[in-house]
């Protein structure tokens, strides 16, 4: 367990020592998830070094966001003053992300599946 | 007597108190959601609102509650560090179909951040709410690093990614099969990109394949919105 810890808040530090060295506007710990998928790929780590203390904290984010949620409390002027503005372009992005994405993917699909008929056929 | 009272009152503010209550409210949402099976009885949102309410009614001060709540949200940088394992999982079956994966990713990723903050903008919400929705397809932590580093609201940022989840966990599949999105692969891709856990989690009852593909949009979606939401921000000027 200790080296799982290691290796994910390793990753995690040289992410905030690159943010830190650069100044860049991006989570340290996008950083650390390439970093960490990275080097399992290139076989610095096994997977079964990390994946048990992995499935603890994935299984329980949503319990690591309360204490951010519950900061809502602060806003809760702003939010109601934009309560339409807000619920709406959410509903409308949510239902035009989905069928866009949906709808390439499958396109690109089917015209690569098509392609590789006419290729072998 | 007073000094009794006094004292009860100072443990209100207990942070292992505020502790013991943050799991147990957790806890018991989960089972109630369970035993329901509704899906709007979101655990993070019951234990948000109960919360919330526990600290108006007892005056305990927003301040006091974080001291206990940041070492719960200590976590979330290294869970996000954490996905790297699952995605490195699935690295192979996206290598198998990579420029379809990719392609969709990359439009979802794009129009998700532009219709967001577009809508919201022309709807005349203030510069900081509408920074504030750009990230909100993508899973939470991330979604909320990502609003913290462009300067927006991370705690408005976390109640509208549930809303998004939520929306896509209920009408997900619905909004799929009205506008002809009917293979499973892209079902499942556009569901995790759009919803994000929520979504994912709304397609593994579907099945366990749907739900393989729905986290990998969930995850590439939140790593390409990771990259691009502060280039498409600038652009856009609102940043």
């Amino acid at each position: 367990m200790v080296k799982s810890f290691f290796i994910i808040f390793g990753c995690l530090a040289l992410g905030e020592l690159v943010v830190a060295l650069t100044g860049i506007k991006f989570p340290s710990s996008i950083i650390g998830l390439i970093l960490l998928t990275v080097s399992l790929q290139m076989g610095i780590f096994k997977v079964n070094q990390v994946k048990k203390l992995s499935d603890f904290l994935i299984d329980n984010i949503s319990f690591f966001i309360v204490p951010p949620g519950v900061a809502l409390m602060l806003y809760f002027d702003l939010i109601k003053d934009n309560l339409l503005a807000i619920s709406v372009s959410v509903l409308f992005s949510t239902a035009l992300v989905m069928i866009v994405t949906g709808y390439t993917h499958q396109a690109l699909r089917r015209w690569g599946k098509k392609r590789n008929k006419l290729k072998n056929g | 007597m007073d000094a009794l009272w006094s004292n009860f009152v100072d443990f209100l503010s207990n942070k292992y108190f505020l502790l013991t209550l943050s799991f147990g409210f957790f806890f018991a949402a989960t089972k109630l959601r369970k035993r329901t099976g509704w899906v709007l009885l979101n655990p993070l949102l019951v234990t948000t609102f109960l919360l919330i309410f526990y600290l108006k009614v007892t005056g305990v001060s927003y301040d006091a509650y974080q001291e206990s709540g940041k070492l719960i949200d200590f976590w979330l940088k290294p869970t996000i560090v954490a996905m790297g394992v699952p995605i490195y999982l699935q690295l192979k079956s996206i290598r198998k179909q990579l420029v379809p994966i990719i392609a969709s990713q990359l439009v979802g990723c794009l129009v998700g951040i532009v219709s967001a903050t577009l809508v919201s903008m022309w709807m005349g919400a203030p510069n900081d709410v509408v920074i504030s929705l750009a990230a909100k397809s993508v899973t939470t932590p991330i979604a909320m690093e990502v609003t913290q580093s462009v300067g927006g609201i991370s705690s408005l940022t976390a109640v509208v990614v549930v809303f998004s989840g939520l929306l896509g966990a209920v009408f997900g599949f619905k909004w799929l099969a009205f506008s002809g999105v009917d293979m499973p692969i892209s079902q499942g891709i556009a569901i995790g990109t759009a919803s994000h856990a929520l979504g994912t989690s709304a397609a593994i009852e579907r099945s366990r394949n749907y739900g393989a593909y729905a986290s990998m949009g969930l995850m590439l979606n939140g790593i390409f919105t990771a990259l691009l939401t502060p280039t498409i921000l600038r652009w856009m000027g609102l940043m």
